[in-house]
C-alpha cells in the first residue's frame, strides 16, 4: 500500500464488514428461522436469535413428515436427486468436452471446422430459448422423470470444449512426438498424457459445472412431474405453495440452506480452482 | 491455429466427437429449429391441425401491448440489476483491495451467494420480505412503508431487483478484485508521489484501467439478468402481481406452458434468440478486443 493511515484501514474494514453483513443476513435469517417452530416465526417480528428446535426441524426437513401446506416430501430424496443429477452432468460435460477437443486439436479430418462452428454455436442456444420444442424432444424420447432427462440435454458443453481446446493448444508437440517414438497410439497419449496434464482445468471446471448441475431450475421444472425425482432446488419451490400463514418456514429454511451445503462447500473448499475456473470458463 | 503434428485416423476423431454432436444435435439444433418452424406455425388449441401463417405469430406478438410491456420490464430489471450490481460489488472490490489483513476472510464469505441456486435465493428474500412475517417488512413499517409486494408492483420489482443482485455480488466482486489487483502498484505510487489522494487515485486510475472489466461485467450481468434469472421471478413473484414482472423469458414459459399458445411461444423464443446473437457478439468483439489491450 502506498500510504498507511490508521483511518483509511479502519473505514476498509467497515465498508467490509457491513457488506458482509448484508450480504450474510438472508443466509443467518435462514439459520434462526430453522431452528425454531412455524408457529414462533409467524408470530411477527420473528425471533433473532437461534432457538431450540434445530434438530427436530432438520430431521422433520430431511425424512418427512405427515402434514402442512405445500410439498411435503422428504428432502433426504431430493438431496440425492440434486446430487446425481450434478455429478452426471459435471462429469459428462467434462468427458465429452475433452473428447470433442482431442479429436479438434490432434486429427485433421473433413468438416472439422463445421463441427467446431456447430458447438460454438450451441452457446447462444441456452435452454431458455428453446424450452418448448426441447420437452417435446425429450417427452417424445420417454425420458420424462428420469435422470437421463435430467441430465443428458444439459450435457453438451461449448465453454468445456474451447477450454481443452485451448489447453491442449499449448501442449509441446514434442509430448506427441515422445508418445509416438515409444508406440503409444492416440488414445494412449490421450489418456496416459493429456488427461493428466489437464488436471487443473478439470478441476476448476468441475467447480462451475457442479453448481450449475446443482442449480438448474428451468429444465427440471418441464422434465419432471413426480415427487420423487425432484431436484431440492424444484422441491423448496413447492414447499411455499401454501402462501404466508401457512407455510412452514422452519423447514422451508431448513430446506434451503441444506440445498446450499453442497455448492457452497465446494466452493469453498476448491476456492482456488474456483476463481481459476471462473476466468477461464469467460474468455 | 493448427498443431504441427497431429494423429491419423479416418474414423477415430469422428468416433470422440460422436457423443457431444449427438446431445447438441438432439438436443439443441432439432428443438430450436422446431422453435422457428412454429414460430411461423397456427397451431390450435388440441394440436390436431396447423397452418402456415408465415410471421403473423411476430405481428401479434409486436402487436401485443403486454409483450412490448415485458420488453420494457426486462430493459428496466436488466438496468437496474448491472447497474446496482457492478456499483456495489466495485465498492466492495475496492476496498477488499486495501485491505491487507483478513481479506481472506471477506472474500470467502462473499463468494458464498454465488453457490446458491436462484430459486433458493428468492426464497430467502422472499422470507425476509413477507407481508405478514419477514423480518425487513416489519422493520420497514416502523418507517411508515407497507411492504407488499404481493400487491405493489414496485415492490416486486425491488423484490427481484434485490435477489438477482445478491446473487450476482460475488461473480462481479471477484472479476473487480482480481482486476484491481493486475493494476501495477508502480503507478498508484507514483499518483502518491504527486500527491494525489486515494478518493482522486482511484477515478484517474484505478477506474479507468478497470474498464475492461466494467464493459465484460454490464455484458455479462445483462446476460445474466435475461437469461439466468427465471428461477428468481418464478419462485419469487410469478410474474405478479399483474404482469409487472414478468420478464421476457419468463413470458416464454407462461405462454407456452401455462396459456398453451405454441406459436406465440416459439416466436417469442426466435426473438430471445436473436437477441442472445447480438449479445454473444458483443461478448467476444470485446474479447478480442481484450487481447490487444
Amino acid at each position: 500500500m502506498v500510504e498507511r493511515r490508521l483511518t483509511a484501514g479502519i473505514l476498509a474494514h467497515v465498508v467490509m464488514l457491513i457488506g458482509v453483513a448484508i450480504v450474510a443476513f438472508p443466509l443467518y435469517l435462514a439459520f434462526v428461522a430453522s431452528t425454531h417452530t412455524a408457529q414462533e416465526i409467524v408470530q411477527a417480528p420473528m425471533p433473532l436469535l437461534p432457538g431450540s428446535h434445530f434438530w427436530e426441524t432438520y430431521k422433520a426437513a430431511l425424512f418427512g413428515r405427515d402434514n402442512g401446506a405445500g410439498s411435503t416430501a422428504p428432502v433426504a430424496r431430493m438431496m440425492w436427486v440434486s446430487l446425481v443429477s450434478a455429478l452426471v452432468i459435471t462429469f459428462g460435460k467434462i468427458a465429452i468436452s475433452l473428447l470433442s477437443a482431442f479429436a479438434v486439436v490432434y486429427f485433421r479430418f473433413p468438416f472439422k471446422q463445421l463441427c467446431f462452428w456447430m458447438i460454438f454455436i450451441t452457446l447462444m442456444l441456452p435452454v431458455e430459448v428453446r424450452i418448448g420444442p426441447t420437452y417435446q424432444v425429450v417427452s417424445d424420447l420417454g425420458m420424462l422423470n428420469s435422470y437421463a432427462g435430467l441430465t443428458i440435454p444439459l450435457i453438451a458443453s461449448a465453454t468445456a470444449t474451447f477450454l481443452f481446446r485451448q489447453f491442449f493448444l499449448t501442449v509441446p508437440d514434442e509430448l506427441v512426438e515422445a508418445a509416438r517414438m515409444d508406440g503409444a497410439g492416440p488414445m494412449r497419449f490421450f489418456k496416459d498424457v493429456l488427461v493428466p496434464l489437464s488436471r487443473t482445468s478439470i478441476a476448476s471446471l468441475f467447480v462451475i459445472q457442479f453448481i450449475y448441475g446443482w442449480n438448474q431450475y428451468l429444465w427440471p421444472l418441464l422434465a419432471t412431474t413426480t415427487e420423487d425425482m425432484y431436484p431440492v432446488v424444484i422441491g423448496i419451490k413447492r414447499m411455499i405453495a401454501g402462501g404466508d400463514g401457512q407455510n412452514e418456514w422452519n423447514i422451508v429454511m431448513a430446506t434451503a440452506l441444506l440445498a446450499m451445503l453442497p455448492p457452497a462447500a465446494v466452493v469453498i473448499l476448491m476456492q482456488k480452482w474456483f476463481v481459476k475456473g471462473l476466468v477461464d470458463t469467460e474468455k | 491455429m493448427e498443431k504441427r503434428v497431429i494423429f491419423r485416423s479416418s474414423w477415430l476423431p469422428w468416433a470422440l466427437l460422436l457423443p457431444q454432436m449427438a446431445v447438441i444435435l438432439v438436443f439443441f439444433f432439432w428443438p430450436a429449429s422446431q422453435a422457428l418452424v412454429q414460430s411461423l406455425q397456427l397451431q390450435d388449441a388440441f394440436g390436431t391441425s396447423t397452418e402456415w401463417v408465415g410471421l403473423a405469430n411476430f405481428r401479434q406478438l409486436f402487436d401485443d401491448p403486454s409483450y412490448i410491456e415485458s420488453f420494457k420490464t426486462t430493459a428496466l430489471f436488466s438496468a437496474l440489476v448491472a447497474g446496482l450490481g457492478i456499483s456495489l460489488s466495485l465498492l466492495l472490490a475496492v476496498f477488499a483491495d486495501r485491505i491487507v489483513r483478513g481479506a481472506m476472510i471477506y472474500k470467502t464469505l462473499l463468494v458464498v451467494p454465488y453457490a446458491v441456486a436462484p430459486a433458493v435465493a428468492a426464497v430467502l428474500w422472499v422470507f425476509m420480505f413477507s407481508p405478514s412475517l419477514g423480518v425487513v417488512s416489519y422493520a420497514l413499517g416502523h418507517f411508515g412503508i407497507e411492504w407488499n409486494h404481493l400487491l405493489n408492483s414496485d415492490h416486486a420489482m425491488a423484490l427481484i431487483v434485490m435477489a438477482s443482485v445478491w446473487k450476482q455480488i460475488s461473480y462481479n466482486f471477484l472479476f473487480f478484485l482480481a482486476g484491481l489487483q493486475s493494476i501495477p502498484k508502480s503507478l498508484i505510487e507514483a499518483a502518491a508521489i504527486d500527491g494525489a489522494r486515494p478518493w482522486r487515485r482511484f477515478w484517474t486510475i484505478q477506474f479507468p484501467l478497470l474498464s475492461p472489466t466494467t464493459f465484460f461485467l454490464l455484458v455479462i450481468n445483462v446476460v445474466y439478468a435475461f437469461f439466468d434469472t427465471f428461477a428468481i421471478v418464478d419462485a419469487a413473484t410469478q410474474g405478479g402481481p399483474g404482469k409487472e414482472t414478468a420478464i421476457l423469458v419468463y413470458k416464454v414459459y407462461y405462454d407456452g406452458f401455462k396459456a398453451m399458445d405454441l406459436g406465440g411461444s416459439a416466436a417469442q423464443s426466435v426473438v430471445l434468440m436473436l437477441i442472445v446473437v447480438v449479445l454473444t457478439v458483443v461478448q467476444f468483439r470485446y474479447v478480442e478486443k481484450k487481447v490487444n489491450y
